[in-house]
């Protein structure tokens, strides 16, 4: 993934193009297998046996079986895709989304009942660590 | 002949779908947002139309990534309801207007529109949340409707340029369509959210007023807005808007707004809704 695109400038924004698209496919057809009951089952009866039915890599691995939520992003995980994990743990997306920007789902759920997280100063990776540095 | 008589912009925010099917919408969180709703209701029942044309995108469902379509159009007679994950959402089938469809097809594709064609497709909450939405819980929905699903899920999703002129390639499809059918077409997706990364519950209020403002006062300007600009202004998933412009595209340019909502939040989104009319009477 090094050529570089005008949305790469996007702060904790994972843009599902060509680069995450060569290296996500198995991952994401692993999802899709999760819209039928019977493999919901026996994705959940074992885990790892399922899994080896794709060819994941080792790191897609471990993300799909720690429900490493934004580690999935990092490795090709498409959110449309990988919500299917989540939705056969009983999980929401505002569950998934909390756990994905680091925080409570409580703190999570307050801020989105207070008008979401605001684009000022979340527009820029710079302007974010700019952000991050006046504390 | 065939006519678009309006256009409905609509968010298809799945929780929105759970909470009609799970009758929680009169709790204090959704409240304000399902009140909201309540006009459009009545604005489309007395409206009664034919045939909706409904433009969403599909959420892996109907297709993975092993084919993606960039515009598709559903041609068969029934459309199942899909099973997202957590079982199909407790709805109708939705029923399809194959001899509309088949013309739409045929004439977009002549029109230099290479359209996608399905015969069989499933169809998710990116549909049934719209229908939802605008007609309530009835034991059968009021219309026959035709799925046009576009691909916003693998970058690049078409330009809104682009789905403004499939929208005007529409209108003319529709008026060449030899039976009088009064046509509604819906745009839905958005407005401004982000589901992923560190970043995700992101919500910008001006940007969507002025997205809801431009349907009507400068159409065309909307339809410049980048998929980078969409995705920091608006969130990753804003991109989603897209669809609107396909709705506005088959829209006569002075088309009116009749009504509008918007609330926030609906789960991790911004829900819109906005009615628009062509003044020309058929």
């Amino acid at each position: 993934m090094t050529e570089s695109r005008e949305y790469d400038t996007i702060p904790g924004t994972y843009v599902y193009d060509a680069r995450r698209g060569r290296e996500g496919y198995a991952l994401n057809m692993f999802c899709m297998s999760l819209n039928v009951a019977e493999n919901r089952r026996k994705f959940k009866e074992d885990e790892a046996a399922y899994l080896d039915r794709f060819t994941l890599s080792p790191e897609q691995r471990r993300t799909v079986l720690k429900r490493d939520w934004l580690g999935m992003l990092k490795v090709g995980g498409n959110i449309y895709y990988t919500i299917k994990i989540a939705f056969c743990d009983g999980l929401t997306f505002q569950d998934v989304a909390s756990m994905m920007s680091g925080v409570s789902k409580e703190e999570y759920a307050k801020m989105m009942l207070a008008g979401g997280r605001s684009p000022e100063g979340n527009r820029y990776k710079d302007a974010a660590a700019l952000d991050t540095s006046r504390g | 002949m065939a006519s678009i008589v309006a256009g409905i912009a609509c968010s298809h925010v799945p929780a929105i779908g759970v909470a009609m099917d799970r009758g929680t919408t009169g709790t204090p969180y959704w409240e304000g947002l399902f009140k909201g709703y309540e006009p459009a209701r009545q604005w489309l029942a007395k409206l009664a139309p034919d045939v909706a044309i409904i433009v969403y995108n599909d959420h892996a469902c109907a297709f993975s990534l092993q084919f993606i379509p960039t515009f598709l159009i559903g041609v068969a007679d029934r459309f199942p309801i899909a099973d997202e994950g957590f079982g199909p959402r407790p709805v109708p089938v939705v029923q399809g207007h194959p001899a509309l469809a088949w013309h739409l097809a045929e004439s977009l594709i002549l029109d230099e529109f290479d359209m996608t064609i399905a015969n069989e497709m499933p169809v998710d909450h990116g549909l049934t949340v719209p229908l939802s939405v605008t007609c309530g819980q009835p034991q059968q929905w009021p219309f026959p409707v035709i799925p046009l699903c576009v691909n916003v899920v693998q970058y690049p999703p078409p330009t809104g340029a682009r789905c403004f002129k499939l929208g005007q390639a529409i209108a003319r499809a529709v008026a060449s369509f030899e039976p009088d059918l009064r046509v509604v077409i819906y745009g839905t997706g958005g407005m401004s959210h982000q589901l992923q990364g560190e970043r995700a519950g992101l919500i910008n209020r001006d940007f969507d007023k002025a997205f809801l403002d431009g349907m009507t006062k400068d159409p065309l300007a909307l339809t410049r807005i980048t998929h980078t600009e969409y995705m920091r202004e608006a969130g990753s998933e804003g991109v989603e808007m897209v669809m609107w412009h396909i709705m506005r595209g088959a829209l006569d340019a002075d088309a009116a707004e009749i009504y509008r909502h918007y609330h926030v939040p609906a789960s991790n989104t911004a829900a819109g809704l906005m009615i628009l009319e062509n003044r020309r009477t058929t």
